[in-house]
């Protein structure tokens, strides 16, 4: 397979310029209660039900961990092959913001439970690894509503003191569609661990995105902004888009890049400043007193390790092996974990190759336009391999497999009984099918006659015919076979 | 290290404490002269030391992953600067 050349560049009037971008990744760590306190997560509740003293920062509350959050981190950095760090300090970061009761946020600084890891993308032009700087775990801050009155901000903590897994990267990544992969590959792995839900809409994933240019070639970094809090990966890549072009003209026109955090505004489609944050970060960290250091006996990580699942990575690998797929098939394959149980249940039970190509058309097609997960999916693994294997025994052509995928699709029944109840199986018996293509033949004599003086393309009418006769329901591969043979003598 | 009255107007203004511009010297004098005596314990080689997290030695306590909190939205809410059933409600904050 020809691989294509990576060409992300920012075109200026003095050249070429190399985007730099990376990533800041909160990820919202699946536990039932709160990093410190034992308050429910559960999304979408009742405004302010799910706060406890300690998420609204009463005096004299006192944080407790929650080991599960704990584990899950460690489970994140195991799945990013990361460092995982036997010891960890939690810090006080110090800022005042009305969504955030305590005055600071209880976070990790210098001593991160995990240190440096790798994810690897598969672009177009090869595969790129992109390296993991930290993983550190934090907690979230409520929320702000600013347009439920013109004057006044409400607030809810039911966010508040919710895990987050920081997840940094180094600034590896050159283009939009790399940051696009590198989220979703991120997301891929939490979802195959079950830390992370990735639920971009819900807030559970977000990222700040850190962007600088430079001409193309040079080595040193140019200096970088950061936008904040960007929730979808078409924003960041918006994001990205305006925030180079933007710096490059500053560039150019010999002006000065301030190192300053940015708002992207998504109805106008540009980054501005966000003045408010010029103390920004200026945080004064120290260890939080109420917290003794997080010592991870190694026993711990060890099993964690052990009983980790099978990772996009590695089932890729095996659907190559085990099932003949290529490259390109298991990525699509593997990419949610819901899918490739999904695709592996039906090559158990019918042709694997056939099973991935009926999978990621007719399949994916209908899901993709009602909008649903492969978990919602009307029709059954099972049932779906019933029809997979009827197209491959020939008992159906794909043509009718496409109807009968509609008619499943509508009335969940199994394939067999509609094949059967609408009598659409392919007419696969070759004396039949002579009989029938002899009639046309008889029919048709002078376009016969035509064809045999050269006119080759009234072979599709003759297999017109054929199907319109048959219903649509003769073999083709037979039909093929017969007509050509008929034509000849 | 010592502090000029640049750094103490700074370190006001992110704690959010309002420091009379009269005051600022005598304090900058005061802070000094607190961060002065601090500074002895630098004569002491702690090199071979492990910093002391606590005084017992007992690491960090964890609990398990339970839903034991939270429903008491009534009392929360009494500390809101505004009345309301539902939320806190402060000054616009918006960026």
């Amino acid at each position: 397979m020809s691989k294509e050349k990576f060409d992300y560049f920012i075109k200026g009037e003095k050249g070429k310029y190399e985007v730099v971008i990376g990533l800041e990744v909160h990820a919202q760590v699946l536990s039932k209660s709160k990093l410190f306190s034992g308050s429910s997560t559960k999304f979408g509740a009742d405004p302010n039900n799910q706060v406890s003293l300690i998420d609204s920062a009463f005096p004299g509350m006192l944080p407790v961990i929650n080991e599960e959050c704990v584990k899950q981190a460690v489970r994140t950095g195991l799945g990013l092959n990361a460092k995982i760090n036997n010891y960890s300090v939690f810090d006080r970061k110090n800022y005042f913001y009305a969504d955030l009761p305590q005055g600071y946020q209880i976070s990790q600084y210098k001593n991160p439970i995990v240190g440096e890891g790798k994810v690897l993308l598969d672009m177009p032009y090869g595969s790129k690894e992109i390296g993991i700087e930290r993983l550190h775990l934090e907690q979230d801050a409520g929320k702000s509503i600013h347009d439920m009155d013109p004057s006044n901000t409400y607030v809810d903590l039911n966010r508040s003191g919710i895990a987050l897994m920081e997840i940094v990267s180094k600034p590896d990544l050159r283009s939009p569609d790399e940051v696009n992969a590198y989220i979703k590959k991120l997301r891929s792995i939490m979802r195959y661990l079950g830390t992370c839900d990735g639920n971009m809409q819900e807030g559970s994933l977000r990222a700040d995105v850190n962007v600088s240019v430079r001409k193309e070639g040079d080595t040193n970094f140019g200096t970088r902004c950061e936008i904040k809090n960007v929730n979808s990966i078409k924003f960041m890549q918006m994001a990205i888009e305006y925030e180079a072009a933007r710096q490059v003209e500053l560039i150019e026109n010999g002006k000065k890049i301030d190192q300053e955090t940015r708002l992207f505004d998504t109805k106008k489609n540009e980054t501005r400043s966000m003045r408010s944050k010029e103390d920004a970060h200026d945080y004064r960290y120290f260890p939080d007193p109420d917290l003794l250091p997080l010592k991870l006996e190694q026993k711990l990580i060890d099993d964690l390790k052990k009983s980790l699942p099978e990772l996009p990575d590695k089932k890729k690998e095996r659907f190559v092996k085990e099932y003949g797929l290529n490259a390109y098939e298991s990525n699509v394959l593997v990419s949610e974990k819901e899918i490739s149980d999904y695709y592996e249940e039906v090559a158990k039970l019918s042709d694997k190759k056939l099973a991935a190509t009926w999978m990621m058309g007719d399949l994916f097609a209908m899901l993709n336009d009602r909008g649903l997960d492969i978990s919602k999916s009307p029709i059954s693994a099972k049932h779906f391999a019933e029809l997979v294997q009827a197209i491959k025994s020939g008992e159906i052509s794909g043509r009718i497999a496409k109807e009968v995928f509609e008619i499943m699709v509508e009335s969940g029944d199994n394939p067999k009984k509609i094949i059967e109840s609408k009598g659409m199986k392919q007419q696969s018996d070759p004396k039949e099918l002579e009989k029938m293509i002899n009639e046309i033949l008889s029919k048709n004599k002078d376009k016969v006659d035509q064809y045999k003086a050269g006119k080759e393309k009234l072979y599709g009418f003759f297999i017109g015919q054929v199907m319109k006769l048959s219903g649509g329901k003769a073999n083709p591969q037979l039909t093929n076979e017969i007509l050509k043979k008929l034509l000849k003598g | 290290m010592s502090l000029d009255k640049e750094k103490i107007k700074h370190v006001a203004k992110l704690a959010r404490i309002s420091v009379d511009e009269a005051k600022v010297e005598s304090l900058t004098k005061d802070l000094n002269s607190i961060f002065k005596f601090i500074e002895q314990l630098n004569e002491l080689n702690t090199d071979k030391v492990e910093p002391l997290t606590s005084i017992l030695n007992q690491s960090l306590r964890s609990r398990k992953d339970e839903i034991s909190d939270g429903k008491i939205r009534e009392k929360i809410l009494k500390n809101s600067p505004k009345e309301n059933e539902e939320f806190f409600v402060v000054p616009k904050v918006v960026e």
